[in-house]
């Protein structure tokens, strides 16, 4: 059998379907202590429903951020279409600090023409007005980007609705483990499968454009690094070299990956240039060396050592060879992302015997626990760097669940299925 | 701990959008593409290829131990798995083939580090096997980090179970 066909075999199930069902629910378990008032007037076609319930979809993302208290709607009294149908008592006397309203209209191309306000009540006052045109099958797109712009203006923060995330699951099938590589959108919703397999899948990362996912694919019967693109399911095996084939993790440029080899003798981090398709050997040392990820500048890796005689977290600077370790707090800190800012550095850090998600301002050097359970991995910053994703469990089961970087805001994504891991946020999308 | 009441399902859309793209694309993996990066070391996938290799399949005769466990972060080998490993080196000595050595983790720490630990604990085996006297190039490491678990849980049973060695 050629080493083409055995892929093949191996892999047929990779095709992009749905799922029957989304595996991922969510459940908000702290929000900050005064959250934004604010109420969603359902948006509708002339008091026809449309196919998705937009007002709702930007309620529930707003409630999601733990920054705002969306109104129930059978609280409304009023249920105003337009900024000119608003009055602003009917709010008032309810303490709304916002309202957002809206209406669709279905155009001659059969697209849909959403023009929605915000309005804020103390003031009295339309903030601002916008139109979105979409299809029928955008009206999620369309309830997720009004989403982000109500909460960019009302907090200042870029919103991160309109991201998705990439997630591993393993469910038991026949009393053998069957693994996914899913992606859906950051609400849990439009869950795509992008690979299946009976042998283990691993650490999915984002290229910075979005349009493709890189990770660890055990299907040849050893680890090895592919790439896949998410419009059409196209995928390219990267490497294929004895020993570990890790950790891939797309340069912010677009133009290399940093990964984990171990064909030398022991886990070194090496540069792949896409272009070139070359390898170059960017650490060297007995140690365990992985876990690369970059600064957002792209001049340098932080990566996990365990040099010092315990994993630690080290910056490696590219051009100059300069090494510089980065944590001393603790004997365990390993799997370092870099927020956008790249200043707040989040990881795994053991404290206690109990893995817990910390962060570590680079700048004044301190560490903050982020999580109070145990077995917390995988953390994932969101493109605006105000809340990340980890992996964790919850009655023996593994889920997925977010924390804002401030620690104030907490949500868990319940899985229907089996053990969910290794969340991925995306950048920011076009 | 205040826990709000609502949970949503979400429903999903846009099946029939990718089930129509993927249909025209097959997903067939290809090494074309990194053809000169793997051929300047990688490994072929498929049997290793040394000379001389009668058999296919690992000496289990006598009900010899296969599977060896380790310390919690630590790639040594116990001393109780010793006289197991003196047998297969001698066996492999003798016969040699290709054998698959599985490095594993339990799941307390990231998955990448594990990946490395479970590396280390199949190296740990491959260079004992070695200094017996075992070819080298019939010795695979590969590792699953905490990826294939022998067993579901999170006790220390369960996790003592899980930091493995299994010789195939």
């Amino acid at each position: 059998m050629t080493k083409g066909s055995y892929l093949v075999a191996m892999v047929l199930a990779a095709v992009m379907v749905c799922q029957a069902h989304a595996e991922l629910t969510i459940d908000v378990t702290h929000g900050v202590d005064n959250p934004t008032r604010i109420a969603v007037v359902p948006i509708t076609e002339s008091g026809s429903q449309l196919r998705e319930d937009v007002g709702a979809i930007v309620a529930e993302d707003l409630r999601r951020s733990g920054l705002f208290e969306p109104m129930p709607r059978t609280n409304m009294l009023s249920n105003p279409a337009t900024a000119g149908e608003v009055y602003f008592r009917d709010w008032r006397i309810v303490s709304m600090e916002y309202v957002v309203v809206g209406k669709a209209v279905r155009q001659s191309d059969n697209r849909i023409l959403v023009t929605y306000s915000l309005l804020q009540v103390p003031g009295e006052r339309t903030v601002f007005t916008e139109e979105v045109r979409g299809s029928d099958s955008e009206l999620r797109d369309i309830a997720h980007h009004i989403s982000d712009k109500v909460f960019e203006t009302v907090t200042g923060i870029r919103g991160v609705f309109s991201t998705r995330i990439a997630y591993i699951t393993a469910t038991p099938e026949q009393g053998q483990l069957v693994y996914r590589l899913l992606v859906s959108d950051a609400d849990g919703a439009r869950e795509r499968l992008m690979l299946r397999s009976k042998q283990p899948i691993m650490s999915p990362s984002w290229s910075p454009d979005g349009a493709e996912l890189v990770y660890v694919s055990f299907e040849t019967g050893r680890p090895a690094i592919f790439r896949q693109r998410l419009v059409d399911a196209h995928r390219e095996q990267v490497t294929n070299f004895g020993g570990l084939n890790g950790a891939p993790a797309w340069s912010p440029d677009g133009r290399s990956l940093a990964l984990v080899l171990s064909k030398d003798g022991n886990p070194e981090i090496y540069l792949y240039s896409m272009a070139a398709r070359s390898f170059t050997r960017l650490t060297q040392h007995f140690s365990i060396d992985t876990e690369p990820n970059w600064t957002p500048d792209g001049r340098a890796i932080v990566f996990t050592s365990d040099r010092g005689g315990s994993p630690q977290i080290y910056k490696l600077t590219i051009a100059s060879g300069e090494l510089k370790r980065l944590t001393f707090n603790g004997s365990y800190n390993a799997r370092p992302r870099l927020a956008p800012d790249g200043r707040t550095l989040v990881m795994v850090h053991r404290n206690q015997g109990l893995f817990h998600i910390a962060s570590q301002d680079l700048v004044t050097g301190n560490m903050r626990i982020l999580t109070s359970t145990s077995l917390d991995e995988s953390p994932s910053v969101a493109p605006n760097g105000a809340m990340l994703l980890y992996a964790t469990k919850v009655g023996g089961k593994g889920v997925l669940a977010a924390v804002s970087i401030d620690a104030g805001v907490r949500f868990l994504l319940p899985s229907r299925g089996g053990d969910v891991r290794e969340p991925s946020w995306s950048p920011f999308l076009k | 701990m205040k826990r709000s009441a609502f949970k949503t399902v979400f429903l999903i859309g846009m099946c029939s959008l990718f089930l129509a793209s993927c249909s025209s694309k097959p997903t067939t993996p290809s090494t074309s593409g990194a053809g000169t990066g793997v051929s300047n070391g990688g490994v072929a996938t498929g049997s290793l290829s040394g000379d001389g290799v009668r058999g296919t399949t690992l000496d289990t005769s006598g009900g010899i131990d296969t599977v060896f466990y380790f310390e919690f972060d630590r790639a040594v080998l116990k001393p109780e798995a010793l006289a197991a490993l003196r047998i297969h080196a001698q066996r492999l000595m003798a016969n040699p083939v290709n054998v698959r050595i599985e490095g594993h983790a339990d799941e307390r720490g990231t998955r990448e580090y594990n990946m490395a630990l479970g590396e280390r604990r199949g190296s740990a085996v491959k260079e004992f096997l070695t200094l017996q006297g075992v070819r080298g190039d019939i010795l695979e490491v590969i590792s699953y980090g905490e990826e294939s678990p022998a067993v579901m849980g999170s006790s220390e049973g369960d996790m003592a179970l899980n930091r493995r060695v299994e010789m195939k």
